[in-house]
């Protein structure tokens, strides 16, 4: 990858990566995404164990690759690890920025939702999640509406395309990875 | 009527597994679509309530949702099981994309194909979102309410770009304490 550096990570180095990442999953309250300006602060200008370019290749790639954003962790840790010139260190890397950014919410998750669980019929429960209803579900199709206004052009064939995928979706069973495939194919040809 | 469940753990980590994979640019349309259109471990409903917690908890919202959904099932050993099922392959994929990167981000088309998929997934969030209106019908909030709620919450993120926090704070407990007072009185 381009604009690697070559760094040496010593103990204390190990323990505040880790320190890091467990600090900034408590806080990522909307997502981990909400918490890649505090990141780039402490990666990238404070201890320059990631080039600039590195950090947004692992955002980008992560945001491409199936699966949960948070994925652009893994290949954070992964990038700092190659750094130190080794892939024991990458995967060493990769281990302690995930354990650091799940084990607090995971914990948290666990015990919110077994307490909810119990407590399910209180009203104060009930209230909670009734109340919170309308409110994730504008909150879904804000998101979509926000991705849909930063395509890098802003161009109208790419609204179209997704209010097509949208209207599929919402209206019949066809399979999301052929409108991917779809979406994919029109953008390789440059027909969008 | 008793809904289905997963057979044990194993099949929550398959389950997820397949989920993730099929999840470029937002994992919420597919699990929505495979919990609750297709296996349907959950209700309408229900997924939205699971779905405000997972939300509103720290973390990413849709490993939070698989953490829950699998302690909810077979407990610890279910929310570990999901929680691999989410990251495991895709951890693998994301790196062997990253590894390849240098070769393949040079090329036009791989940015355009980014470009078409992204448009894609906008639109199958807002599918989501929209099939998802359906579990608000039999709100204790009612139509009217939910409709203001929820049009006033599209606006501040949506249009005025407002940040979530306080938007989620203001709304959720407006929203929540006319529940708590209907609850009440019914």
């Amino acid at each position: 990858m381009s604009g690697a550096l070559h760094i040496t990570l010593d103990w204390s180095d190990w323990i505040a990566l880790f320190q890091h990442f467990f600090t900034m999953s408590m806080l990522s309250v909307g997502g981990a995404v909400s918490t890649l300006p505090e990141m780039h602060r402490f990666l990238v200008d404070q201890h320059h164990w990631l080039s600039e370019a590195q950090f947004n290749a692992s955002v980008a790639i992560g945001q491409a690759s199936p699966g949960p954003n948070i994925l652009f962790i893994v290949l954070l840790g992964w990038n700092i690890g190659i750094n130190t010139g080794s892939i024991v260190a990458a995967l060493g890397a990769v281990i302690t920025v995930m354990s650091g950014i799940l084990i607090p919410s995971t914990t948290i998750a666990l015990f919110a939702s077994k307490w909810l669980t119990i407590n399910n019929h209180l009203r104060g429960v009930r209230a909670f999640k009734l109340g919170m209803a309308p409110v994730v579900v504008a909150l879904l199709i804000s998101t979509g509406w926000i991705l849909a206004g930063i395509h890098p052009q802003g161009e109208w064939h790419l609204w179209v395309l997704t209010l097509l995928s949208a209207l599929l979706i919402w209206r019949t069973r066809i399979h999301m990875l052929w409108l991917l495939g779809a979406g994919a194919l029109l953008g390789w040809f440059g027909i969008i | 009527m008793p809904h289905p469940i997963p057979k044990s753990p194993l099949d929550l980590f398959w389950s997820f597994t397949l989920i993730a994979l099929q999840g470029f640019g937002g994992v919420v349309a597919i699990v929505q679509r495979e919990l609750v259109d297709k296996k349907q471990w959950l209700t309408q409903e229900e997924f939205i309530e699971e779905w405000a917690v997972a939300q509103l908890l720290p973390g990413p919202n849709v490993v939070n949702l698989s953490l829950i959904l699998g302690e909810r099932y077979f407990g610890v050993r279910g929310a570990l099981a999901s929680l691999a099922g989410m990251l495991l392959f895709p951890a693998v994929i994301a790196l062997l994309l990253a590894v390849f990167y240098g070769i393949y981000a040079s090329h036009p088309g791989v940015a355009g194909a980014i470009r078409g998929m992204s448009a894609v997934a906008a639109g199958l969030i807002l599918a989501t979102g929209l099939k998802m209106l359906a579990g608000l019908q039999s709100n204790a909030l009612g139509k009217t309410l939910c409709a203001v709620i929820g049009a006033a919450c599209f606006v501040s993120i949506a249009l005025l770009r407002w940040p979530l926090l306080p938007v989620l704070l203001v709304l959720g407990t407006l929203s929540g304490g006319m529940v708590y007072y209907r609850l009440k009185a019914s």
